[in-house]
């Protein structure tokens, strides 16, 4: 077989990055696949078939519920999420006129701690003795310190929607940034005003915007442990921490595996009907 | 019978920060004329343009749409319309959605809308593509679907901002005729910004020209053409031979003016007051310049010459003539007849004109 010049230099290119995707990516997922078909004995993994951990999955209540909880979760903080970045991604686009830069610089700055202490510093804020509680203490809307700030589904999906931010007003600025400024001149010269042009025009051109942000929020949110696991306590558990557990204390690779997998097939599923709301959400815009 | 002023800008200036846009500029446009804005870019046209919609507020004069002071109101309750450069077709609407776009709240019930979106894709000749998604338009559709939009609301003026811009030069010459017939049809005003001559002329009832924010000359293209009214103007509408000559005589109606080499001629003088001795410009259009290899007959003044360059243009032939004691080659241009003489490059030849042909342009 003889490749002309172009086809050998593509092939160059894409080589290190299809061995990467198939070490790093493929194998992973195929031995996950493998896992999840195989038996659990006691402490042992023997490689028989069987669907006995899926059952598992699909008849244990516990499972179900974190499968559910964890989509609603992060279906609240893709929600919260969007919401709190339009209208930061809005005002850089479309009112800052010079500095654009500096904006978005200033966005990323939350990146610049980790992730860990970001969620540690959500512990802070909402712990018993706490900011919140302190504040609302010295204020005197309270007499004694709210104990349920912490430790509840709240309490992860406002943390992860801080976490997130970032992420949602990127896209959303991207496609806000694209519109072309005559389309909004446009609707204001056959007679709409503000409002009505952002609902008819600005709105359902951002829509992408909005879907994209909101993949990138909601798939890796629904299988988030870091955070629930600190701020989440038993009532906040999503069904990573479930998948935690399988691999680690409880020694189920297996049931684990089986977990998994039905969590990307649930999330797959959830993130389907999110872009079909959205894209019903921008027909009835018209 | 007087027609009635559609739009009345009285004075209007308009300056952002240290720079001035528009200088006190005065202008009627007259109910169902169409009147073009012409101007190199940068000259204040599309700012003016930009006030009548309501996009700009004047920082000082007033506009009266229909004898309504427009101060204050906003661009979205104005009774005028919009074609933008970019024809700015929502993408996420189709044609139809675009056109009804600002019916929304006409109170019209959804057939009604789509009967008068029918009848104005009708008149822009887009005949059943109501259903077509705007990115599948091509860049004259796209510009008949911004005109039925602004159209159908019916406005009192309908403003274009460059128009043409956008397409190639056969479709620019053939919307131009369409534009016109449309114009005439439905009786609206348009006023239309374009920095080109040619489209200005071809399609305008009347034009105003601009420089620097002010505007230079108000007059219909024929006028334009044959009387500018400054050298500027002389300078941007078609190509002009200018001559410094000095006055020779001025009764009011008649100038006698005194042509390095040509010598004495007579002519209209055209509002130029000086005096004997003044210094005055006269321009003279390439077309009325005659070339012959004899003295050409009926020219009031000729002197010899030489091609010295060519340019054939099809319908005619631009000749470069040198002239002695002239820096600037004399431009003639000549139409290319069935028995028209050829000239080549380095032939000596005779170049006149008549004093009638030459426009005394006075000194700004």
């Amino acid at each position: 077989m003889t490749l002309d010049k172009n086809a050998r230099l593509g092939l160059l290119l894409a080589t290190p990055t299809t061995l990467y995707v198939l070490l790093l990516i493929a194998a992973p997922v195929g031995m996950t696949i493998a896992y999840s078909f195989w038996t659990q004995e006691f402490v042992d993994v023997t490689r028989d078939f069987t669907w006995a951990n899926y059952r598992e999955v699909f008849t244990d209540p516990l499972y179900r519920t974190l499968i559910f909880r964890s989509v609603r979760i992060a279906a609240m903080v893709t929600l919260l999420t969007v919401l709190l970045a339009y209208p930061v991604a809005y005002h850089i686009a479309l009112n800052v006129k010079k500095n654009k830069a500096m904006w978005l610089f200033l966005v990323t700055i939350p990146f610049w701690t980790s992730y860990l202490l970001r969620v540690f510093s959500w512990k802070l804020i909402l712990a018993q003795n706490g900011v919140v509680n302190s504040a609302l203490l010295w204020l005197g809307v309270i007499d004694t310190p709210i104990d349920t700030l912490l430790y509840n589904s709240e309490a992860v999906v406002v943390t992860l929607a801080h976490a997130w931010a970032p992420f949602a007003i990127l896209p959303i600025f991207v496609s806000l940034e694209k519109i072309d400024r005559s389309y909004l001149e446009a609707a204001k010269d056959l007679g709409e005003g503000p409002v009505r042009s952002f609902l008819r025009v600005t709105l359902p051109l951002s829509i992408p915007g909005i879907i994209g942000a909101s993949m990138i929020i909601f798939i890796p949110t629904v299988g988030d442990y870091v955070t629930p696991a600190l701020v989440g306590g038993s009532d906040g558990a999503m069904v990573a921490n479930m998948i935690q557990v399988q691999f680690g204390k409880a020694n189920n690779w297996p049931l684990g595996a089986a977990l998994a997998l039905s969590a990307v097939v649930c999330v797959t599923g959830a993130a389907c009907l999110l872009v079909l709301c959205l894209k019903l959400i921008e027909r009835s815009l018209k | 019978m007087d027609q009635q002023i559609a739009v009345n800008i009285a004075n209007v200036s308009k300056s952002f920060g240290s720079f001035q846009a528009v200088r006190n500029v005065k202008l009627q446009l007259k109910e169902g004329e169409f009147f073009s804005l012409l101007g190199p870019s940068g000259c204040g046209k599309s700012t003016l343009l930009r006030m009548i919609a309501g996009f700009e507020e004047p920082s000082e004069g007033t506009i009266s749409i229909g004898g309504l002071p427009m101060a204050g109101i906003d661009a979205n309750h104005r009774p005028t319309n919009m074609v933008f450069q970019s024809y700015a077709i929502f993408p996420h609407l189709n044609v139809e959605e675009n056109i009804i776009f600002g019916l929304a709240r006409s109170g019209l019930s959804r057939s009604e809308k789509r009967a008068r979106a029918e009848d104005m894709l009708a008149k822009v000749g887009l005949e059943g593509l109501g259903r077509r998604g705007a990115h599948e338009l091509s860049g004259g559709q796209r510009q008949r679907v911004a005109l039925a939009r602004a159209l159908v609301l019916e406005p009192k003026v309908l403003l274009l901002d460059e128009p043409m811009s956008a397409l190639d030069k056969k479709l620019r010459e053939q919307m131009q005729m369409e534009l016109r017939a449309l114009q005439r049809s439905v009786g609206i005003t348009f006023l239309m910004v374009t920095h080109d001559q040619n489209e200005a002329m071809t399609i305008s009832d009347r034009c105003g020209v601009m420089f620097e924010g002010r505007l230079a000359q108000v007059a219909t293209p024929h006028e334009l053409y044959q009387k500018p009214n400054t050298k500027q103007v002389a300078d941007f509408i078609g190509g002009m031979n200018f001559f410094d000559a000095s006055i020779k005589a001025n009764g009011g109606e008649k100038l006698e003016v005194e042509l390095p080499r040509f010598g004495q001629l007579s002519m209209d003088a055209h509002g130029v007051s000086d005096g004997v001795g003044a210094a005055v410009t006269i321009g003279l259009r390439p077309e009325r310049v005659h070339v012959g290899s004899n003295r050409p007959e009926g020219a009031d003044v000729a002197v010899p010459a030489r091609v010295i360059d060519r340019a054939f243009y099809g319908e005619t032939i631009h000749y470069y003539l040198e002239l002695e004691g002239r820096a600037d080659p004399l431009v003639a241009s000549v139409t290319n007849f069935e028995r028209a003489d050829h000239f080549e490059i380095g032939d000596s030849v005779w170049s006149g004109f008549r004093g009638g042909a030459a426009v005394a342009l006075p000194p700004k």
